[in-house]
């Protein structure tokens, strides 16, 4: 406060960090649990409840999510589930490595900069092969 | 709460007055989504086809049914404490932390109470 303004340095804030591996699965885990909690389980209710309610109401959830038979609207809501549904796979798997990383770091391990930095990116190298590997097998067979 | 002696301040619990009953929860219930959401997955990816009549089929039988009334109950769980965490770090108004109080107390159960009531009738019969 008595210090003159301008020539101390400041503490560095937020956007002046290089983004390292660390922060990014570290907001990352955040983001993606907040998009599975918000979106993942909207979408497992309304799957559970599809079903609950009985073929019409399922075959509903499928025509909007996926399938689209009746074109119109459909179509863009078939499309964005689609993404979605990738996107909530790749939410989970990247969530759940990151999560197991978290374990990791509570009892106290992984905090050298070189190990933490090479943990953390394959937490997304895994997550994206996992997702991928899902998706080709969803897909493929 | 604590008397001043050392075993009164840990029962106390801390600042917080909550000790590390968040922390533990947030853990256990992880925990519990590793081995319930890759059984689901699985379970999804193995099914013959995705039709109403093997879905319905897949959910009505006990393991699955339990295995899907066991993530109504601790993903819930798991995906309120973490808001929690979310909002606590992110809402500052008193408006807003009341509305985020009603929000997280309320909203994950009648999700959980939805999602419970409806894979009881998926096994028990109804539609």
């Amino acid at each position: 406060m008595a210090q003159a303004p301008g020539k101390r340095p400041l503490s560095p804030h937020l956007e002046i960090w290089r983004w390292g591996p660390a922060m990014l699965v570290s907001i990352l885990h955040r983001i993606t649990g907040n998009g599975l909690a918000f979106v993942g389980l909207a979408m497992l209710l309304w799957w559970i409840s599809a079903i609950a309610g009985g073929p019409e109401s399922y075959q509903t959830f499928l025509d909007w999510v996926w399938l689209a038979p009746n074109g119109g609207l459909q179509v863009a809501t078939a499309l964005l589930g689609k993404v979605v549904l990738v996107g909530l796979t790749w939410a989970f798997f990247q969530h759940m490595a990151t999560g197991i990383r978290h374990f990791v770091l509570d009892v106290g391990a992984g905090y050298e900069l070189e190990a933490n930095a090479r943990w953390s990116s394959l937490t997304i190298l895994f997550s994206v092969a996992a997702t991928s590997v899902f998706w080709a097998f969803v897909l493929l067979r | 709460m604590g008397n001043g002696t050392s075993i009164g301040r840990v029962r106390g619990l801390g600042s917080s007055h909550h000790g590390t009953g968040h922390f533990l929860s947030s853990r256990l219930t992880a925990v519990g989504n590793l081995v319930l959401i890759p059984f689901l997955m699985v379970s999804l990816l193995l099914m013959p086809s995705h039709d109403y009549a093997t879905v319905h089929a897949w959910a009505a039988k006990p393991l699955p049914a339990t295995a899907l009334i066991l993530i109504m109950i601790n993903t819930f769980y798991h995906a309120r404490l973490g808001i929690q965490v979310m909002l606590e770090d992110y809402v500052h108004e008193d408006g807003g932390k009341i509305a985020a109080w009603l929000f997280i107390n309320f909203v994950p159960f009648a999700g959980a109470a939805f999602g419970i009531v409806s894979v009881v009738r998926i096994a028990l019969g109804g539609a």
